[in-house]
């Protein structure tokens, strides 16, 4: 016996700069089945009920960070978030908090990809090295010194998670900072020094206060509150020594 | 030209929208009550300096019915306190090997937990021997 179709009532927070002063919900009925994700649903309404709705989306299989939205106040991939959760209440999707709202769900992300960029977020190797010199080699331990911080897609759950950057905008944040951790941890890598005078700036480790809800919230289990907060510890060290360790006072 | 006008939305109230940060915001008010307590602790001291009746003044009013009410909140939120930052401590540590495998975040604050169980036993034992 085929099931009765089931209907779910998306809200959904629309913002179109040319036509309203501030973003206002708006409700759709869509019809779902229980293998749908919330970011189809989004589409069928964009297909089928009002073609103006804006969001982004890429992959639909949590890789390509692209899809992150508030989704009934939490933070998620709306790929990896599914329909039936909310049946049979309503849902409520807006874009991610703490983001500047471009068009409806998506966020202007051009203060993240600025501060990603700043944090040299490549592998800079110790030494030169030959290609007769082979690869580098790394022990299984460590690479677990990196790899979870490694897993980050770049989805931004993890600022809109973070009440400190919704504050202050200024703070480089956990997605930056968990990968700015990631390349430091590296045991090729040689670039910590010009890394770390971001870092242990004021609105590099020092701005978080260990709300630890980014972890919480990050579907890739990166832990940027971890890769934060123990950074703290050599920022420390770093400012206590620099006047007794030669080169330390540079900067 | 350049349409794009990105809206920026209000922080009023942000401890507020999620348990998550309620729960946060606890953790730090704790801290208050830890001052406040350390402060009350040192009024003691002071009064101890000050001799033998004074001090027997602090005691005598710790034992006011206010007092212990006080004393019994002040209880309820060290517990949390405790349980909260040593939740939290994981977060602060590297990544540690123990004989080959990673030390997981429930051992850290179990240990944590536990240490401070014990250091309070300890002082609980050591202030019965010398009353």
């Amino acid at each position: 016996m085929a099931e009765a179709e089931k209907i779910i009532e998306i809200e959904v927070l629309r913002y179109r700069p040319e036509q309203e002063k501030e973003p206002v919900l708006q409700t759709y009925k869509v019809p779902f089945t229980d293998d749908m994700s919330v970011l189809q649903g989004l589409q069928y309404i964009k297909d089928y009920l009002d073609g103006t709705l804006s969001f982004r989306w890429s992959c639909r299989m949590a890789i390509c960070g692209s899809c992150g939205m508030m989704v009934d106040g939490k933070p998620k991939l709306s790929c990896k978030t599914f329909l039936r959760e909310y049946y049979p209440g309503r849902l409520r999707v807006e874009a991610l908090s703490h983001l500047p709202i471009e068009r409806d769900l998506i966020i202007d992300a051009g203060d993240f990809v600025k501060k990603l960029e700043s944090i040299k977020p490549y592998i800079i190797p110790k030494e030169a090295r030959t290609l007769e010199q082979g690869e580098h080699l790394q022990t299984p331990q460590q690479r677990d010194m990196y790899e979870q911080f490694s897993s980050c897609i770049n989805c931004m759950l993890c600022y809109a998670a973070c009440p400190q950057y919704g504050l202050n905008p200024k703070f480089t944040g956990p997605g930056v900072l968990a990968l700015l951790h990631r390349y430091n941890a590296d045991s090729r890598d040689g670039g910590s020094a010009a890394r770390n005078e971001l870092g242990y700036a004021d609105e590099g480790f020092w701005g978080c206060t260990a709300v630890g809800y980014c972890s919480e919230v990050c579907p890739k289990g990166v832990d940027p509150a971890n890769a934060i907060n123990q950074n703290k510890m050599n920022s420390a060290i770093n400012y206590f020594t620099r006047f007794v360790t030669p080169g330390g006072a540079g900067k | 030209m350049n349409n794009r006008r990105p809206y920026v939305r209000s922080m009023d109230g942000w401890w507020k929208r999620d348990p998550y940060f309620i729960r946060y915001m606890a953790r730090e008010v704790t801290a208050v009550f830890v001052a406040a307590y350390a402060v009350l602790l040192l009024v003691g001291l002071v009064r101890l300096g000050q001799g033998k009746e004074a001090y027997e003044a602090w005691l005598q009013a710790l034992t006011s019915p206010l007092s212990m009410v006080f004393h019994l909140v002040v209880l309820a939120v060290f517990c949390y306190h405790t349980w909260s930052w040593f939740n939290i401590m994981p977060k602060t540590m590297p990544i540690i090997f123990v004989g080959g495998k990673r030390l997981q975040p429930g051992t850290i604050t179990g240990t944590g937990l536990a240490a401070s169980v014990i250091a309070c036993l300890a002082v609980l034992f050591i202030v019965r021997g010398m009353s």
